[in-house]
């Protein structure tokens, strides 16, 4: 069977969008997006774990009985979990401290036991990567957006601290917006998060419909001049 | 049955065992990486209260652990020991100002022998973004304004802030936290006064032995 990649990537990306739609993973989510460098760790990091273990459940999912499954698939990412927070601690140290909790929390992200269970067990292992780097860079664009649209609103500025994540030269990524901006505290505090995360919601749902009316406005009028 | 039910326990340790190398094998990779990061982030907090130029001693490991909870707000309170040429120069007390709004907030406080200030650094804090945290360095200067100042500069009862009648500013819309901050560099300074000579254990055969400890 002929695997349909651009499905694939768009379910991970927009229409089953882990964060968007399914809601999985919130936790984290809410409580790391007050800046976009933030999100951007926490959403890499998460990216990593959901490579790691989708490929290596789906190579084993010929050989792991029914019973025994979901014990593993947590061992399997929690493996994952620990090696990505070592990783990070060596090599992110400061951004490491910042995300500090929740680096091993990933491992109660119920997206990544979510693609497992769903996706994962069911496929040949390159398909499985490709849904984890869909799922992963889906679940990683919304805490980036949802972190800058926060950081911006919150404090003025947009990649501050990106030298944690990508060395000193990154330091003139970051973007102020001004002294005089001192920002609307709320956006930063964690009602600011559901605030986001509902706008974000929102626009993603009127978009949908959007274009669903289009194409039955464009389907009516087919019918229409055929029937003419 | 029974069958299964082996089959299905061996299968779960082997990956028990797979699952833990891989973190084993991580950890090998990275210990030591881990170690020199948290070594030279100690290190870095030491040199901002204490200039490198200052002091010739191990300072992340000439330390000792003392116990008084009124003072430092925990029982284990590091303090580590700068020297030059054996002779004390500083120390960096790791203590707690237990009072804060939200919580602890820890703090580096480095007093000099003479028993001026080197600086107050927040490590960790909880208090809330936007109004308490004006204590970090990266969002105010306002932990500055402890450089150099000593228990008789200004002179004790002046040691608050302006509120309760001392010269430290307090935030708008937040008094407790710095409140919290002064009155611990306070009971920070007075306990260095008293115990200097604990302090530094000013016998030298220790310093030079701990420094062969450590080599």
């Amino acid at each position: 069977m002929a695997t349909n990649y651009s499905k694939i990537i768009k379910d991970g990306i927009w229409d089953n969008n882990a964060a968007l739609v399914a809601l999985l993973g919130l936790c984290p989510l809410l409580a790391v997006t007050n800046t976009a460098i933030n999100g951007l760790g926490l959403g890499l990091a998460t990216l990593a774990v959901l490579i790691g273990s989708n490929i290596t459940i789906s190579l084993i999912r010929n050989i792991v009985r029914q019973e025994v499954r979901l014990p593993i698939f947590v061992l399997v990412i929690a493996s994952f979990v620990t090696a990505v927070e070592l990783t990070m601690n060596a090599y992110f140290y400061d951004l490491y401290k910042i995300l500090g909790i929740f680096i091993p929390l990933i491992v109660t992200n119920c997206a990544i036991i979510g693609r497992a269970e769903a996706f994962a067990s069911k496929n040949n292992p390159f398909d499985s990567l490709v849904d984890a780097l869909a799922m992963g860079i889906g679940f990683a664009l919304v805490l980036v957006v949802l972190g800058g649209a926060r950081e911006l609103i919150g404090s003025g500025t947009l990649f501050s601290q990106a030298h944690l994540m990508f060395g000193e030269g990154a330091r003139g990524l970051t973007m102020s917006f001004g002294p005089d901006f001192k920002g609307v505290l709320l956006a930063i505090l964690p009602p600011g998060a559901f605030i986001g995360l509902g706008i974000m919601l929102a626009v993603k749902n009127w978009v949908d419909q959007r274009s669903k009316n289009q194409k039955i406005q464009a389907a009516t009028r087919k019918f229409a001049e055929s029937s003419s | 049955m029974t069958k299964k039910i082996i089959a299905a326990a061996v299968l779960l340790s082997l990956f028990a065992i797979v699952g833990t190398g891989l973190v084993a094998f991580t950890y090998e990779m990275t210990k030591d990486q881990i170690a020199e990061n948290e070594r030279l982030a100690l290190l870095n907090s030491l040199q901002a209260l204490v200039p490198a130029e200052t002091v010739n001693n191990d300072m992340p490991n000439d330390t000792i652990i003392v116990d008084d909870k009124k003072t430092f707000g925990t029982h284990v309170t590091t303090i580590y020991r700068g020297r030059k040429d054996g002779d004390p120069v500083a120390a960096v007390f790791t203590s707690i100002a237990p009072d804060g709004y939200s919580g602890k907030i820890k703090l580096l406080v480095a007093v000099r022998v003479d028993g001026t200030l080197g600086g107050v650094r927040v490590i960790a804090h909880k208090e809330t973004p936007g109004l308490g945290d004006k204590i970090e360095i990266e969002k105010d200067d306002w932990i500055f304004d402890f450089d150099n100042k000593s228990l008789g500069n200004p002179t004790i009862d002046k040691w608050a802030v302006k509120k309760d009648g001392g010269i430290f500013d307090e935030f708008t819309g937040a008094t407790i936290t710095p409140r919290a901050i002064v009155n611990s560099v306070k009971r920070t300074l007075i306990y260095a006064s008293e115990h200097k000579e604990a302090i530094y254990d000013l016998d030298k055969e220790t310093v030079a032995e701990k420094k062969e400890g450590n080599s």
